[in-house]
């Protein structure tokens, strides 16, 4: 076992920062200093300039465009990012239906879909929630009719996150109402904008942002080609890309960012003669962030190291969403306590209330309340570890 | 000991409550959001008509000679319309000031009239350097013939943008965090030099910026004696701590009952969630943490105005930790447990969390409260 870096793992992460240094655009280093809140534009503006240095998909085979990197390197190229607070790129193409094509779709799919991907030309997005079918995804009622070489889907999707931005939306949706509920799904891609039917309405999250929409289809035909894998086969690959997201879910990064950002708040709050980052308490609370983000980051690393040598993510990625998003939340409320009366700010409080760098912490705050919902919610990983993993007695 | 209301105060609380579901329930205040002032000055004076507004000011004031725990009670029911009329600025913080420092004359002037609901009132306290402590001032009214003249900035005023007069804490002797040397002066709200910049906050609600360049006043608007408000002001914070307690604790209410109501009505799995164990386990320790809350916020009121001032911020502290940490884990189980409806904003448990973050931070936050708590005898005293 060993944590420290060769000499050529030291080379690495310096020709890596110094290149995020030169390539990363001035506004967007200003940004990056304001708490790192990118517009989405410049999140694509970033994913194409890694893209021209080939970098946009770090956890690819070599063979479709990823780097060939191995899990040090991956690791340093990601503390880097977060170092430099780089825009985050979105996970719905290269973490997620990316990954997905290349285990389970045929030539020609991986052909169309995986360069634009890849590119950043195509933006995707994930349907897989229903009103009805949240945590039990299974439920899913969007119907999918065959008819020639197409289905017709008709039905609805919920909290689609992006779909005003995306350009393609992979969905779950019932191909057969027989036999056990996960037995007739079937997954499709789709073209949101060149398909007729398919209707993107965003709504507000308690943030104060359109983060996601609702996504209804109405006689919206699909071709037969863009499934991926066999028909009613569609549950097993769902499941195994949940486990993907999981991973990218637990906002290790994020948490990161957060507590730099608190501190740098802090440094910058006065209180008396002082800071509140030479306050005993708050510095003390924040330290106790830090240290078990740590324990956190070395428990992602052993995963990351055990998918490289082909294992699967399997139940501790569930552990990695619980412990990551509640770390995430808990540094968002630090953020927050770290603010004292500016908490009480919003986006639209004027500048002479609310520095500008303190504009989104309370939007941010609200809206990940939904970490530990989303991706699956925290309570189902709960029920995942002590089923599959603990294998403890059910009721 | 006795911790029954009184038949009046019982009534008390079924008409405010009654009158909150009917008048001003959550969807008034989700149209008054969007609107300048953020409140109605109709309103304000059926409120009046109701009695609130001098429900705790002395008889002899022209009150109905009522206590904090009064107030408390109307307080717990608008916190569950989240009533945006300025009741804590207006009535607890300023009110309860004018009351207790107010000459005969100047209560006629700046009480009677808001308790008439004409007026409405603010207490400008804090400014940006100064988070909560509260001796921390940097504002300074310096004497100018038989007037004052005052300059600085506050912030996060409640009711700041609207009221008609504001009582403002400034400095005529001292040093910036001296307790001593600052003193209570009340300005009309939209006199010569005091510029106003309107700020929208996280609960919808608004507060401002006030800017005084030298703002002058005549001799008959300092309040009590010239540089000894500290003692005052303080008391009027814990008023609003205990405030918070009140209102917070409609709110902690709202969130808990919506809560349990959707266990029971939202299915998943072919049943409804209320019937996993991890969830009913949840909502028994929302149930615990709202019964505290409820403890907290009777504490906080029949101890808001006692004569010991080292008693009186013991019990308020202690109360308003409650609201903090027993308030947050209600409120974050509440939007865990609606799932994703829980984090839209057409959704009023939203409303309700923001809220009651608002009033987590406001009147000295959690860290601020056991801070203060341990410099205190309550703490101090082994034995
Ligand atoms: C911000 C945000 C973005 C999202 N983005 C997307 C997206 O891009 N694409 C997409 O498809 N979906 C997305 N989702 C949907 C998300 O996956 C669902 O919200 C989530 O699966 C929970 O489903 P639900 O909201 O219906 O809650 P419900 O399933 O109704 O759950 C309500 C509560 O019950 C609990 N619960 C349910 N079943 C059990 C059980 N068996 N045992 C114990 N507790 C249980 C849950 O944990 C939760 O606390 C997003 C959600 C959010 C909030």
């Amino acid at each position: 076992m060993e944590l420290s870096y060769t000499p050529e793992q030291d080379q690495f992460r310096d020709e890596v920062r110094s290149w995020i240094a030169e390539s990363m655009p001035a506004t967007m280093k200003k940004h990056a200093e304001d708490g790192a809140n990118f517009e989405h534009t410049e999140v694509m503006e970033w994913h194409k300039i890694l893209y021209a240095k080939g970098w946009a998909a770090p956890g690819w085979p070599e063979e479709v465009g990823g780097t060939g990197w191995d899990v040090s390197q991956r690791a340093i190229f990601q503390e880097e990012c977060v170092r430099a607070n780089a825009p985050s790129l979105s996970p719905f193409g290269l973490s997620m239906v990316g990954p997905l094509i290349i285990q389970y779709g045929n030539e020609e799919q991986k052909k169309r879909f995986l360069p634009a991907i890849l590119a950043g030309e195509e933006i995707w997005c994930q349907g897989y929630s229903e009103p009805n079918a949240g945590s039990d995804l299974a439920n899913l009622q969007l119907r999918a009719e065959s008819d020639g070489d197409d289905y017709i889907l008709n039905g609805q999707k919920t909290w689609t996150t992006y779909a005003q931005y995306a350009d393609w939306i992979f969905v779950l949706c019932r191909t057969s109402a027989e036999g056990k509920k996960q037995e007739g799904i079937s997954f499709l891609l789709a073209d949101i904008h060149n398909t007729d039917g398919i209707d993107v309405k965003p709504f507000l999250t308690t943030g104060g942002t359109l983060a996601f929409s609702e996504t209804w289809f109405k006689d919206a035909r699909v071709p037969k080609a863009n499934r991926v894998g066999p028909e009613n086969g569609g549950w097993s690959m769902a499941k195994a890309l949940l486990g993907h997201e999981r991973t990218g879910i637990g906002g290790i990064t994020e948490s990161e960012r957060g507590l730099t950002q608190v501190k740098k708040n802090a440094q910058r709050t006065a209180v008396g003669n002082s800071t509140l980052f030479d306050d005993p308490t708050f510095r003390a609370r924040i330290a106790r962030k830090q240290m078990r983000l740590r324990a956190i980051e070395i428990f992602n690393l052993r995963a990351l190291a055990a998918a490289q040598v082909g294992h699967a993510p399997g139940a501790e990625s569930s552990v990695l969403k619980i412990v990551g998003t509640e770390l995430q939340q808990e540094v968002t409320e630090l953020s927050m306590d770290a603010l004292g009366q500016n908490a009480m700010g919003w986006l639209d409080s004027p500048e002479e209330a609310l520095p500008s760098h303190q504009q989104a912490i309370a939007s941010q705050f609200n809206y990940l309340r939904a970490a530990t919902i989303y991706g699956g919610s925290n309570e189902i990983q709960k029920n995942i570890i002590s089923k599959h993993l603990l294998r403890l007695p059910s009721a | 000991m006795n911790f029954d209301l009184t038949e009046e105060q019982q009534m008390i609380m079924d008409q405010t409550a009654k009158f909150v579901a009917q008048e001003t329930p959550v969807s008034r205040f989700r149209k008054l959001r969007e609107t300048e002032r953020g409140w109605e000055p109709e309103m304000w004076a059926r409120m009046a008509e109701q009695g609130w507004l001098g429900i705790a000011i002395p008889e002899a004031q022209g009150g109905f000679g009522g206590s904090f725990v009064d107030l408390a009670i109307i307080l717990e029911q608008l916190g569950r319309g989240l009533v945006p009329e300025p009741f804590i600025a207006s009535v607890v913080l300023a009110g309860g000031i004018l009351s207790d420092q107010a000459d005969e004359k100047q209560c006629e002037a700046y009480l009677t009239p808001m308790m008439e609901g004409q007026t409405s009132l603010a207490f400008a306290y804090s400014e940006t350097q100064s988070r909560y402590n509260l001796s921390d001032c940097l504002t300074r009214a310096e004497k100018v013939g038989d007037g004052w003249k005052i300059s600085g900035e506050k912030v996060w005023v409640l009711n700041g943008h609207a009221a008609d007069q504001i009582i403002v804490a400034a400095r005529t002797g001292g040093d910036q965090l001296d307790e001593s040397g600052l003193s209570l002066f009340v300005v009309d709200g939209d006199a010569q030099g005091l510029e106003c910049i309107r700020v929208p906050g996280m609960d919808g609600q608004r507060t401002a910026v006030l800017r005084f360049t030298d703002v002058e006043v005549s001799a008959d608007r300092l309040l009590g004696r010239e540089g000894d408000a500290f003692a005052t002001i303080e008391k009027a914070v814990d008023r609003g701590a205990a405030a918070a307690c009140a209102e917070g604790l409609g709110q902690v209410r709202e969130l808990f009952e919506r809560t349990v109501a959707y266990l029971k009505e939202r299915e998943q799995f072919g049943v409804p969630i209320g019937s996993f164990q991890a969830l009913q386990h949840i909502a028994s320790d929302m149930y615990a943490e709202m019964e505290l809350c409820n403890s907290a916020s009777i504490l906080a009121s029949i101890q808001a105005d006692h004569p010991d001032s080292e008693i009186r911020k013991a019990e308020i502290s202690a109360a308003k930790l409650q609201l903090s940490d027993g308030g947050w884990f209600i409120q974050k189980n509440a939007i865990q447990l609606f799932g994703g409806i829980g984090v839209t904003d057409e959704q009023d448990e939203g409303l309700f969390f923001k809220r009651l973050r608002v009033l987590n931070g406001l009147f000295g936050d959690a860290d601020w409260h056991v801070s203060r708590f341990q410099s205190l005898k309550a703490f101090e005293a082994v034995v």
